[in-house]
């Protein structure tokens, strides 16, 4: 019973931002206006690639008060399953797709004096929207953001413009670092952080705050996780009595939503547990990608999160 | 207007009726013979035609009288409503939710003419019409949630969503079974529910919060709750415990079908868009007894309800010491012949 409501569009526009970002605009292809959101919410876009259906989360990036459109960025991931690629080479403008409603499990806390942003690459995506919806209320923002090379810093010139003294950006191949003991011990009191990158990113800021005494419920981070691809392999669903063979490009999720099976989930990145699901007999490996199980419980063999992880062996049976 | 609004109190000399269509629309709460707490949520998309729960924000033959009982009751204490100061946005995403709903669903009750943020809202029931900019506070005459709860049935509480938790941080409560907002504002879910009985270690609180936490917009839920009022009273509250708790002594077997009320609770989770916060409106369904037994399986079943309620839930749901005297008026309209399944008449 639990997943998302979906919204026909028509993808009104794309734009190419750099070698590896390109950025979508979608409208209702009924001409309605789309439901308000919060800054750091994702839709799920659906791909009809061939057979496959993929889902894959994107934060939206535009005005949370602009109903008229939603925009994202997808940034090409040639290693990946192929969603972003075929995001990136089929999707045209026209072209009629599926999305869900915004879902937020990035929200701002709006008890914060200050909202302090940290951004990595595409990582960026969640806080333009959220920097939109503090400019309305005159909310108190700084964001520190670091990218490779100018080049591949999508919305670096645009932000700097507008807000050239909320703005800094970093570049790894001019050696430029976050400072982050200055930066964290220099913030007023309520300040919140809020962390979106690369994994060694989020790690390291949540470390570094941690230590300076920083508390949890002031940290805030989103890392949402692309499933990777692996071994094909086969699974057994009890409840539904069905085999089915989960694919080398596709997750364990998608193979049960293809069978037939309905099964609840949220964010499809391994972060929000909707889709938890308990294993009843196994023999062989997991592969465990998810943000969500504690150790013990990933160790215990009694859980699985399939849309993130996988499995290698002989036999799997899930309570599904 | 479509709906006969009834002139009626629910203090004093209490002169609340209940019409025929009331009753037949009662959203009576058991679907079986027996009840024990359950996350009984289903999704709130709806309803049967002319059911309590066909519309998003139910309007009734109570509406306007309702909506005095709260002016009285917030006039002698005014923190029945709080909003803590990161609440605002919520509140507007309250008022957009209930306006917007209002005017889809009763378009001859309830106009909202938008033009950009400049917003008309026409509450005929009421004899309101009120041009405001939104998200401007300073256009309204009380704050945004205040604003709309005043012309709204049923209490609502604003729960922030934070830290894998619900926060109470905003509510208008008036209509209360016995819980105050002033004590609970600020508290978490499982703050607010400690004092509720065995649902604890049945891991009910657990399980509700995580189902809570992932409704999302456009797949709002509800669920019913309930207990036992003498009298027709909406404000029985902590904060007026003196005046109503007395009240519960009155009863007799001759007044007890007039005087004791079945009083229902429809509640309600919108995901609310632009805080990410989450609505609970909790909206009271009053019946007496002698309205009650007129469906002769609600008659059967209540019966049978109140016979086998565990001792600690009769006790905490506040009519332990009346069970009874209640069983001895509900005895005679069970025959024992068996009840069908689902809570409509037969």
């Amino acid at each position: 019973m639990i997943g998302s409501t979906k919204i026909n569009v028509i993808v009104s526009q794309i734009k190419v931002l750099n070698d590896l970002v390109t950025c979508f605009e979608f409208k209702t292809t009924n001409g309605d206006l789309l439901p308000t959101f919060s800054g750091g919410a994702h839709t799920i876009v659906e791909m009809q690639d061939g057979v496959v259906l993929r889902l894959n989360p994107y934060s939206i990036m535009s005005d949370p008060f602009d109903q008229t459109r939603y925009t994202i960025s997808v940034r090409r991931d040639d290693q990946g399953r192929g969603g972003s690629l075929f995001m990136h080479t089929k999707v045209k403008v026209g072209d009629e797709m599926v999305i869900s409603y915004p879902v937020n499990l990035f929200s701002l806390d709006l008890r914060a004096r200050k909202h302090l942003f940290i951004a990595g690459g595409i990582g960026i995506t969640p806080f333009l929207a959220q920097i939109k919806q503090l400019e309305r209320s005159n909310g108190y923002w700084e964001l520190h953001y670091s990218t490779r090379r100018p080049a591949l810093g999508t919305f670096v010139e645009e932000l700097l413009e507008k807000y050239p003294h909320k703005v800094s950006p970093y570049y790894d191949e001019a050696d430029q670092r976050i400072e982050l003991t200055s930066l964290l011990s220099g913030q007023p009191l309520g300040t919140h952080i809020y962390i979106c990158g690369p994994k060694g990113m989020i790690d390291w800021v949540r470390q570094e705050a941690t230590d300076f005494g920083w508390p949890d419920e002031a940290i805030h981070f989103e890392e949402f996780l692309a499933p990777i691809p692996g071994k094909p392999f086969q699974a057994k669903l009890e409840i539904s009595d069905k085999v089915i063979n989960v694919g080398e490009l596709q997750s364990l999720l998608e193979a049960v939503e293809l069978a037939g099976v309905k099964a609840p989930y949220l964010c499809r990145g391994g972060a929000c547990g909707q889709c938890e699901t308990s294993v009843i007999e196994y023999d062989g490996k997991f592969i465990h990608r998810d943000h969500w199980l504690t150790d013990d419980e990933k160790a215990s063999g009694l859980k699985i999160m399939p849309c993130v992880s996988r499995f290698e062996g002989k036999k799997l049976v899930l309570d599904r | 207007m479509t709906i006969q609004f009834n002139d009626e109190s629910f203090r004093g000399d209490y002169t609340f009726t209940n019409s025929d269509h009331a009753i037949k629309r009662f959203p009576f709460p058991f679907h079986e013979d027996s009840y024990m707490y359950a996350v009984n949520m289903e999704q709130h998309q709806g309803g049967p035609t002319g059911s309590i729960y066909e519309k998003r924000f139910d309007v009734d033959e109570h509406y306007v009288s309702e909506m005095y009982d709260r002016k009285l009751v917030l006039a002698e204490d005014p923190l029945r409503c709080q909003s803590l100061p990161h609440m605002v946005m919520a509140g507007w995403d309250l008022l957009e939710l209930i306006m917007v709903s209002k005017s889809e669903d009763y378009p001859d009750l309830f106009e909202l003419h938008r033009d950009g943020t400049n917003w008309r809202w026409v509450n005929k029931p009421l004899s309101i019409d009120q041009s405001f900019i939104f998200l401007d506070e300073t256009s309204l005459p009380y704050g945004p949630m205040e604003y709309i709860t005043r012309q709204t049935q049923g209490d609502f509480c604003i729960l922030d969503q934070r830290n894998d938790n619900l926060w109470m941080d905003a509510g208008m409560v008036t209509t209360q079974a016995d819980w105050s907002l002033d004590f609970d504002i600020g508290m978490n879910f499982f703050e607010w529910h400690a004092p509720v009985p065995k649902a604890h270690e049945m891991g009910i609180f657990v399980r509700a919060l995580k189902f809570l936490l992932s409704i999302q917009q456009g797949t709002p839920a509800r669920r019913l709750n309930w207990t036992m009022t003498v009298n027709p009273l909406l404000d029985t509250s902590p904060e007026n415990y003196h005046k109503w708790g007395v009240q519960k002594r009155t009863l007799t077997p001759e007044n007890i079908g007039q005087k004791q009320y079945l009083r229902v609770e429809l509640q309600t989770f919108f995901r609310l868009p632009r805080s990410n916060a989450l609505v609970f409106p909790i909206r009271c369904y009053l019946i007496n007894l002698e309205d009650l037994v007129s469906v002769p399986k609600w008659a059967r079943r209540l019966h049978r309800v109140i016979r086998d309620l565990p001792i600690e839930l009769a006790t905490y749901k506040g009519f332990i010491d009346n069970r009874p005297m209640i069983l001895d008026y509900l005895a005679p309209f069970d025959d024992g012949q068996p009840t069908s399944d689902g809570v409509w008449p037969d």
